[in-house]
């Protein structure tokens, strides 16, 4: 395991398409629920045990080497909203072009085969830290570093947060991180014994109906 | 690239001038330039242009609204299928140079779907001076200023105004009543971009797009070559 190719798959400069969305947080900006650095934090918080942990722990269990078909029926089972869906497989299908021109790996030709049109953004993930030669703890980091960055990130640009008091608040979450990050190789590697079905399920409805309504929006800053 | 068993995956290399079947791809020219310059205007006039002649798509990259996209549509410069529009959250030359995933993916699906195509349009979102195009997305690019934003743009120079493939200086029309010289708006450009060659037009004017499209004709037939 490396952990300086592990800093090449976190970097949020990685070229996979993140940069356009917003995990939610243009939504709850406009609902009023983002206003400041703690409101930030709280959605943070929110994000990373819910859907955060089903992702993370659909990320180990791909780095772990669960059959990618399964672990992608079982995150569409876990995403109710059609909105999400396809996000989750744009940006699925983004990292594995990125990932593929990064570390050549047979296992991630396989997945680009079998989803021309992209698998689930955290399916990817694992399959592209298995190719990096990373292991389930660095998929679910990646992943969960990801999910509350990204909305830090997007807020500093609609809100015009402070960018220091943005880092402060993911900084703030690091302890939350780790357990969380244990807990998702727990579960992919449960994942691996017993099935796709002992994966965490938990969900987050207004991340969910907020990113129904933000698709439909004439005019909007992020993709998602 | 991988010759692998897989024949129908997308390709591992982006810039690749093949698609994974083993027919030559589109060529793909960019435009790019400040907010307003008539970046969409130039793409729906090349498109009344070239498309007897040629199989087109246009990708456009709206920074907060499908505003070109619609405006592309309304004017039924193309069939709906061949425009898409590309989210670029915030950040227009992210999505052009820094990070091209979600443009690789529009131009591919575009051959994909409406298939053989000789040209793909993909016009970035108004931006900055120094907003270029990687190498990895398009195979040329043209940047499009106009006289009403300064005459002293083509004097200061900047990424786009310097390497730019082409450097267009639209709306020669409005330099009378924005008060803009031309003739050193060209002598500027010119010393700023050695042998690279400089395009005035006004799309108002009779000439329009036509010397922009010879251009495009001259790239594509070295493409094919
Ligand atoms: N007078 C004059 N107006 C022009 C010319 N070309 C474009 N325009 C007008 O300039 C305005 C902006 O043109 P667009 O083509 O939308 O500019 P753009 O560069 O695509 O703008 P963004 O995508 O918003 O950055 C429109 O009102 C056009 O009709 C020209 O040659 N002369
Ligand atoms: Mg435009």
């Amino acid at each position: 395991m490396s952990r300086a190719a592990l800093l090449v798959l976190a970097d949020g400069r990685f070229p996979a398409g993140g940069h356009a969305h917003s995990g939610g947080a243009e939504a709850a900006v406009k609902a009023g629920r983002i206003t400041d650095a703690v409101s930030l934090e709280q959605f943070c918080r929110g994000r990373l045990h819910t859907s955060g942990a089903v992702a993370a722990s659909l990320a180990a269990a791909a780095a772990l080497g669960v059959d990618p078909r399964e672990l992608d029926r079982a995150a569409d089972a876990r995403t109710p909203s059609p909105a999400l869906r396809l996000v989750a497989r744009r940006l699925g299908r983004q990292l594995v072009r990125a990932a593929r021109a990064t570390w050549p790996h047979p296992e991630l030709d396989e997945l680009a085969h079998q989803f021309p049109k992209g698998a689930h953004q955290p399916v990817a993930l694992g399959t592209a830290a298995r190719a990096a030669g990373l292991g389930p703890q660095d998929a679910a980091y990646c992943s969960l570093y990801e999910g509350v960055s990204g909305p830090a990130t997007a807020v500093v640009r609609l809100l015009g947060l402070d960018p220091f008091d943005a880092t402060a608040v993911l900084a703030r979450l690091a302890p939350a991180l780790d357990r969380a990050a244990q807990d998702a190789v727990e579960a992919g590697q449960r994942a691996l014994s017993d099935g796709p079905e002992a994966l965490p399920a938990r969900s987050a409805p207004l991340l969910e109906i907020g990113a129904e309504a933000h698709a439909k929006w004439p005019v909007r800053l992020f993709a998602s | 690239m991988s010759l692998g068993h897989h024949h129908d995956g997308p390709a591992a290399v982006p810039a690749d001038a093949h698609r994974p079947d083993g027919t030559r791809r589109a060529l793909r020219i960019g435009l790019g330039g400040p907010v307003g310059s008539g970046k969409t205007a130039t793409v729906a006039a090349l498109c009344r242009a070239l498309r007897e002649e040629l199989s087109l798509a246009v990708v456009t990259n709206d920074i907060y609204t499908r505003e070109d996209a619609a405006f592309l549509l309304r004017e039924a410069v193309l069939p709906p299928e061949r425009i898409t529009a590309v989210e670029t959250g915030a950040c227009p030359h992210t999505a052009i140079r820094d990070d091209i995933s979600a443009n690789l993916e529009a131009v591919e699906d575009l051959e994909d779907e409406v298939g053989p195509l000789d040209l793909i349009l993909v016009e970035s979102g108004g931006d900055n001076l120094t907003a270029t195009f990687s190498k990895g997305l398009v195979d040329a690019q043209i940047f499009v200023i106009d006289v009403a934003g300064g005459d002293d743009i083509p004097r200061k120079g900047g990424p786009g105004v310097t390497t730019a493939d082409l450097l267009v200086v639209n709306k020669t029309d409005l330099a009378p009543h924005v008060g803009s010289d031309l003739a050193r708006m060209e002598a500027d450009a010119k010393a700023n971009r050695g042998e690279l060659p400089v395009v005035l037009q006004s799309l108002r004017g009779e000439r329009g797009v036509r010397d922009v499209a010879d251009w495009v004709r001259e790239r594509l037939a070295a493409w094919t070559a």
